[in-house]
């Protein structure tokens, strides 16, 4: 596969030309320090492939994907996750791979070029008991969150339960519970899709705690959380039923 | 306090001396550069650039194998693009710590 590299690091280029340089199918035909050489680049050019930087001065990565009338497969290279779901609603991205970019990730992200797949597909099946050492980098296990003009890490997998509560959000971890000012919203697009789940408009769970499901509830360490009829299918889909 | 190392860019140099030693150097020229940019920025009180600046050197410190460090990063550029920061000397002394590192290589 023809490709090209866009980042406006150098560093990030020569991590990602050397990852190429390792698989026999890749051929970098050039490398860009802004998306505005390179779209000049792809006026004249067919490329099968595009490394791209989400992070960059003047066009950001979403932007430049934006300007191309039919793009080709692209792999977002970024150190920001917090735009894994908005790439899920871009055909051409094949994948999202977070830096620093280890070359098992890389690969398997080439592989799915190579067979032409989008990034994983909410809606597509996925394994009932997500490995999370595989699923999300050693990056991306904890968050902060402002309390009290303190940032506080969380580890995404102490987490149980996170409830709704008027303009604060209750997250039940297994050492302490955190009130923050915030929405599930905000905190469902900051958590790692394998491991947490909305069931309901107020509850998001973390599927791996779960200790059983009666009709429309779900019991998580002591919590009997409802499950709404529209959110059930997910989470049955998600579970390793016998 | 956590140290800086090179175990990943071994492990992505796969032994490729000529690959790790010019990866090595890239870094060595680019760094300085970006944390000038970086206190540049802050000492403008250009808060939102200053964490852009601080997005890239976020990068910089995980090729380090700093991973606390990469933590701190992101906690820092979400404060700063909210204006506050309290975390600029704890993020400004792993800036120095990396550099002093990648420099005495």
């Amino acid at each position: 596969m023809n490709c090209i590299i866009i980042d406006d690091e150098v560093t990030a280029r020569a991590i990602v030309s050397h990852l190429c340089s390792q698989v026999d199918s890749l051929d970098v035909i050039e490398e860009f320090p802004n998306a505005i050489s390179a779209m000049k680049f792809l006026n004249r050019n067919d490329i099968d492939l595009i490394f791209l930087d989400l992070h960059m001065p003047d066009y950001s990565g979403f932007d430049f994907i934006e300007t191309l009338k039919n793009p080709p497969r692209i792999i977002l290279t970024t150190s920001d996750k917090n735009f894994a779901i908005e790439a899920f609603g871009y055909d051409c991205i094949v994948d999202y791979l977070l830096k620093p970019i280890t070359f098992p990730r890389f690969l398997k992200s080439v592989q799915k070029a190579q067979n032409e797949k989008v990034v994983s597909n909410p809606e597509a099946p996925i394994s009932s008991k997500p490995n999370t050492n595989e699923s999300f980098s050693p990056m991306e296990k904890e968050m902060y969150v402002n309390i009290d003009r303190r940032l506080v890490k969380i580890e995404f997998e102490d987490i149980y339960l996170i409830e709704a509560k008027g303009d604060y959000i209750l997250i039940k971890t297994e050492k302490k519970n955190y009130t923050v000012h915030s929405t599930l919203k905000k905190i469902e697009e900051k958590l790692p899709d394998v491991l947490f789940l909305k069931v309901h408009r107020s509850y998001i769970i973390n599927i791996n705690k779960i200790i059983d499901i009666e009709d429309n509830s779900v019991l998580i360490a002591k919590n009997v959380i409802p499950i709404s009829r529209s959110n059930r299918p997910e989470l049955m889909r998600r579970l390793n039923l016998l | 306090m956590e140290e800086p190392n090179l175990d990943y860019i071994n492990e992505l140099g796969f032994g490729d001396k000529v690959f790790i030693n010019r990866l090595i150097a890239v870094i060595k020229e680019e760094l300085p550069q970006e944390i000038e940019l970086y206190n540049k920025n802050f000492n403008s009180s250009a808060f939102v650039k200053a964490a852009e600046s601080v997005h890239k050197l976020k990068h910089k410190l995980g090729i380090m194998g700093m991973v606390d460090g990469y933590n701190t990063a992101i906690a820092y550029e979400e404060e700063l693009k909210m204006g506050g920061s309290s975390l600029k000397s704890e993020f400004d002394i792993l800036l120095e710590h990396c550099n002093r590192f990648i420099n005495e290589l």
